[in-house]
């Protein structure tokens, strides 16, 4: 599938999707993307979900008497955390930012380069923005 | 976070440094253990006591040795490791320590046991000083830990004794 149709097949489903896509580490054939929300609430639910099971499987552990029972669990939990929180599901990109086309900016005049007169001559840098609606 | 890469070394590091805390913990969880253990050693027959041709004592004993170590199991131990020895005070060593007999007891079932066995290690002192000599017979243990700290301790029981005269 060509990436252009990818996009417009995601779009028809109503996955938000932008022309910046991260590719992720496995590269399936589908590039999903997460927002910055999405990045906050992901590292937010992987702390929380492995310091809860951390303390799941040591009380079930000590309660049980079993150090085995103890790094199963923990084990189970990482699994499941990772599971929720690496790949890019589409709940982590609800906030998504929407990126302006190349051709619309063409249209909007760019910020003007200031050259301030200083005595030693310094010359600022030129800074271009692209505008998100 | 920002890219599966990055999310994945960041769960494997974090969950790796709290499994460590975890069995930190784990093993400061064994100081609220409150071993009993008992044990004792008769010593059933001298088989032998004899001067070496290099002028060394050496003496064979047969012991039965019994004791209930269950106690000193928790869920954080994975074997214990015990052994017999012998001590003894001589004029040129102020303690000679000679390890008779040891064992590893891997689950707490087999904790409380009894055995019939001679001295599973050759019992030859420095010198000649065996005959008449009293000595004691100790029972150390080492808790071996799944993971964390090692405790080791053990039981004295005095009143033994050689013969006046080889056999």
């Amino acid at each position: 599938m060509s990436y252009f149709t990818q996009n417009s097949l995601l779009s028809f489903l109503g996955y938000p999707v932008s022309l910046q896509t991260f590719l992720p580490l496995s590269a399936p054939s589908l590039h999903f993307t997460m927002d910055w929300q999405g990045q906050k609430l992901a590292e937010q639910i992987m702390q929380i979900m492995l310091l809860v099971f951390a303390v799941t499987a040591f009380v079930a552990g000590y309660v049980l008497g079993s150090f085995q029972m103890m790094v199963l669990v923990y084990a189970g939990g990482v699994t499941l955390t990772g599971l929720i929180t690496i790949p890019n599901w589409p709940f982590f990109n609800r906030h998504p930012l929407n990126w302006l086309d190349p051709s619309e900016a063409e249209k909007h005049p760019k910020p003007q380069v200031t050259v301030s007169s200083k005595k030693k001559g310094f010359k600022r840098h030129q800074l271009v923005f692209y505008y998100c609606r | 976070m920002h890219s599966f890469g990055h999310r994945l070394n960041g769960l494997l590091t974090f969950s790796v440094t709290i499994l460590a805390i975890m069995c930190a913990i784990a093993s400061l969880s064994d100081n609220l253990n409150t071993p009993s253990p008992t044990a004792e050693i008769k010593i059933m027959n001298i088989n032998w006591f004899q001067k070496q041709p290099q002028g060394n004592d050496e003496v064979s004993l047969t012991m039965n040795i019994s004791a209930d170590l269950q106690s000193l199991f928790t869920w954080n131990t994975k074997q214990l490791f015990i052994f017999v020895a012998a001590e003894y005070e001589t004029p040129k060593n102020s303690l000679n320590q000679v390890s008779l007999w040891d064992a590893i007891i891997p689950a707490k079932e087999h904790a409380k046991f009894w055995i019939h066995t001679s001295n599973k290690y050759r019992f030859v002192d420095q010198g000649n000083n065996l005959r008449g000599k009293k000595f004691n017979l100790t029972l150390h243990w080492h808790v071996m830990p799944k993971t964390g700290k090692m405790f080791a301790d053990k039981i004295v029981m005095a009143g033994y004794s050689f013969p006046e005269e080889y056999r």
